[in-house]
């Protein structure tokens, strides 16, 4: 069951060749209690989620607090192992390979094409290590044993994101949080990935470098023919750097389509609720969270049915009892709610 | 625009700025995290002062038979409870240079105490780099040099009394300087063997979590309910009596270790858990290093100030544990000579007001143990300037 090909099917009813195809990938954590660790239930973080990434393209992941975005992408790179699912990948090489079981010495060769932004950069850089170490550890652990080839490739990973070579031999807190997050890009880079799944790569950072942030990302993207999955609970960056936009609410996609008709034409009422929640004129209000009536749902002990109907303005009676399945509307649009075919919904005014 | 942003020193930035703070910048800059601690405990003045305090302490340790001028053994009934005789300075004829007037003895027919008078129609020098009594340098090179001394013809034991003399006649600073030798070493070993437990296990149990975290978890909670004196007494009972009181007690700090390295596990624990979670971990991880790594590179590194910190905070509690066993009699008896065992000989109230100043050893527990605390709080705020 295991190994390369296990179950893969390049299938590509769109044309563009995929990177990655995740099916019905689950994460549940257990919860223990008491003095012998029992488990008394599971945080259904990850709730059976499935989508693809194109080649070269922005996958934007939104969703409010705790809907599980940073434990779904931690899964694709296998930080954690998934409870159940497939992850199938597309190397180099041309191959396909299920990640979701491989073991750790089976991932290590494919690391280097699979690579990771922080959130915070506080707390991703090593305050121990100068930037040369940090940048060339990827690097050394991957067969660069000659120093001064690490010092050559640092320098120009350095330039890559618009930082002074010189800087080099400088440890971490002598950089602003720009400069820092700019310093875990080119860690993420030095192996050269194919993918680079960003988690919040912005939400920590000023509001004045998070612009300058972002483009130096599709500049990167541009640059490099990088695949980014782009993780985010601010819809006014999504739309500024995606191609499709995939919404997640309490582990699951409620809808997941190109960002025009995301954006314009909202399928799903959360997505809707989300998009009337983006402040158009002010940027410096676009910090604030979404602010949606009620609470996001517990994923330890979800709402029965539908788990937007606690919230949702269009809720009737069914939506308490029956689940809804993935539709596919307009074509590749998937959509899980129950009344996807009557509803007209409010989209982002242009202006 | 952006000078919001946390502006640490960016000298590339600064356009015009002055030299001196440029260079200042980068020195910060480019300084590892031990540097950096280094500076702050610098600036730490208390805990510099102790810091040379316990070095000085240590000095005394490596060379107390050195310092020491009367063989701390030699009893002579016949001069106990001599009180503290100073060293003379100026002669009364103007010439200047130390020297002690001996002793002599009278005994006081109406409180039938011995009552010392100087004879100061003699002088003898004391001399520096002097010859007494024999010993191993280091416990290497057989020598009888000591600091100070009295002219040959002449023996220390019978002149010198700087502190004074105890119920049999041994002069108490001679006694003091080698105390202070088992005092501040003899728990070291156990100090250190409970380092290396706390941070062996306490880091197998955060970093692994689960199951070993589980049975090293309630390893810790059944040590931490065993009460240690009980303990201590049965260990003492159980050693052959053979054995010499030192080596005695050398083996209960040891067997003791193996319940003290709890606290610090727990530290270590706690900072492997948190450290774990840490993005930078992560990071290392998808780049492909394997848990060795990992824990050498990128965690016990972080940790380093704390360890050194919780062995300095270690340290007086051992000094504190070797004095009240050894003066409530379950620590080191004689003949080892320990600043618990000296008290001990003080510990009857008759003493006490008869020769007060048998009472000495306290003052350098207590400066030890405060230079010892003033040290690891130091060192403590230089690793983590922001607490916690
Ligand atoms: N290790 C864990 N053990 C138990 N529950 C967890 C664990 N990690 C995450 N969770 C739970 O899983 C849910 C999803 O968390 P996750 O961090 O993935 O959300 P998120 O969408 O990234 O939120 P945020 O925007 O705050 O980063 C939350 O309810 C969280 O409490
Ligand atoms: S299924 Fe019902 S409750 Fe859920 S989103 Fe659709 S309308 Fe709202
Ligand atoms: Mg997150």
């Amino acid at each position: 069951m295991t190994g390369p090909g296990g179950g893969a099917s390049p299938t590509s009813d769109h044309g563009s060749s995929n990177i990655l195809e995740v099916r019905n990938l689950k994460k549940h954590f257990p919860i223990r209690v008491g003095f012998a660790n029992r488990v008394k239930g599971h945080v259904r973080a990850v709730d059976g989620i499935s989508f693809d990434v194109r080649q070269g393209e922005t996958l934007a992941l939104v969703g409010e607090s705790g809907s599980g975005k940073t434990t779904a992408v931690r899964c694709l790179v296998r930080a954690l192992d998934p409870t159940a699912g497939e992850i199938r990948f597309h190397t180099e090489t041309g191959k396909w390979i299920d990640l979701s079981d491989l073991s750790r010495r089976e991932l290590r060769p494919l690391r280097p094409q699979m690579q990771m932004v922080f959130q915070d950069p506080r707390s991703s850089l090593n305050p121990r290590m100068t930037v040369l170490d940090i940048i060339g550890e990827p690097l050394l652990l991957n067969g660069m044993n000659n120093r001064n080839d690490r010092i050559d490739r640092v320098e120009e990973l350095l330039r890559l994101v618009r930082l002074r070579p010189e800087y080099m031999r400088r440890f971490p807190h002598a950089f602003s949080g720009g400069q820092r997050q700019r310093i875990g890009i080119a860690r993420a880079l030095a192996l050269n990935p194919r993918l680079v799944i960003a988690d919040e790569p912005v939400s920590a950072l000023d509001v004045s470098v998070q612009a300058q942030t972002l483009n130096l990302l599709l500049e990167l993207q541009e640059e490099l023919g990088l695949t980014y999955i782009f993780v985010a609970h601010d819809l006014s960056v999504v739309k500024h750097i995606s191609d499709r936009v995939a919404v997640m609410y309490v582990g699951k996609i409620v809808e997941i389509g190109e960002r025009d008709q995301v954006f314009f034409n909202p399928k799903h009422p959360y997505t809707a609720a989300l998009l009337n929640a983006v402040p158009r004129t002010d940027p410096r209000a676009s910090r604030t969270r979404i602010p949606l009536r009620g609470e996001v749902a517990d994923p330890a002990d979800p709402p029965s049915g539908c788990y937007f109907h606690p919230r949702c303005a269009y809720a009737i009676e069914r939506c308490g009892t029956e689940t809804p399945v993935a539709e596919v509307v307009d074509g590749e649009r998937r959509v899980e709610c129950l009344r996807v075919a009557e509803l007209e919904l409010p989209g982002v005014t242009t202006g | 625009m952006g000078t919001s942003e946390r502006p640490p020193p960016r000298p590339g930035d600064t356009g015009g700025g002055n030299v001196a703070v440029l260079v200042e910048e980068d020195r910060i800059s480019v300084a590892p995290q031990w540097k950096l601690m280094w500076w702050r405990f610098r600036k730490h003045k208390v805990a510099v002062s102790a810091g040379f305090v316990i070095a000085a302490f240590y000095l005394v340790a490596l060379l107390a038979n050195f310092f020491a001028y009367s063989d701390p053994d030699d009893s002579r009934p016949a001069q106990s409870f001599i009180p503290p005789s100073p060293i003379q300075w100026f002669a009364e004829d103007g010439t200047f240079g130390p020297y002690v007037h001996p002793l002599v003895g009278e005994r006081d027919f109406e409180t039938f105490k011995k009552v010392w008078e100087a004879d100061e129609t003699v002088s003898i020098p004391i001399q520096l780099f002097a010859r007494g009594y024999e010993y191993k340098l280091l416990g290497l090179f057989d020598t009888d040099i000591h600091l100070i001394g009295v002219p040959e013809g002449y023996e220390s034991e019978s002149t010198i009394f700087l502190l004074g003399t105890d119920n049999f006649g041994r002069d108490i600073f001679s006694r003091l300087v080698l105390a202070t030798r088992t005092s501040l070493t003899i728990g070291l070993v156990g100090v250190f063997l409970s380092l290396v437990l706390g941070v062996t296990l306490g880091g197998i149990s955060g970093y692994y979590g689960g199951v070993p975290d589980s049975i090293i978890q309630r390893i810790i909670e059944i040590l931490r309910s065993v009460p240690v004196i009980p303990l201590w007494l049965g260990i003492a009972a159980a050693l052959p009596l053979t054995w010499s009181p030192t080596r005695i007690y050398f083996s209960i700090t040891i067997i003791i270790s193996l319940i003290g390295w709890t606290t610090l596990g727990r530290e270590v624990r706690g900072r492997f858990l948190q450290l774990r979670h840490e993005d930078f971990i992560m990071a290392a991880r998808l780049c492909g290093a394997r848990d060795g790594r990992i824990i050498r590179v990128h965690m016990v590194p972080l940790l380093t100030s704390h360890i050194i910190a919780a062995t300095t905070l270690a340290v007086p509690l051992m000094i504190i544990a070797e004095t009240s066993l050894s003066f409530l009699g379950l620590g080191l008896r004689p003949p080892a000579i320990s600043w618990g065992v000296m008290l001990q000989d003080a510990q009857n109230v008759q003493t006490v007001a008869q020769a007060i100043w048998m009472l000495i050893p306290v003052a350098p527990v207590i400066l030890a143990v405060l230079a010892f605390n003033f040290l690891g709080d130091g060192v403590r705020d230089a690793a983590d300037p922001y607490g916690g």
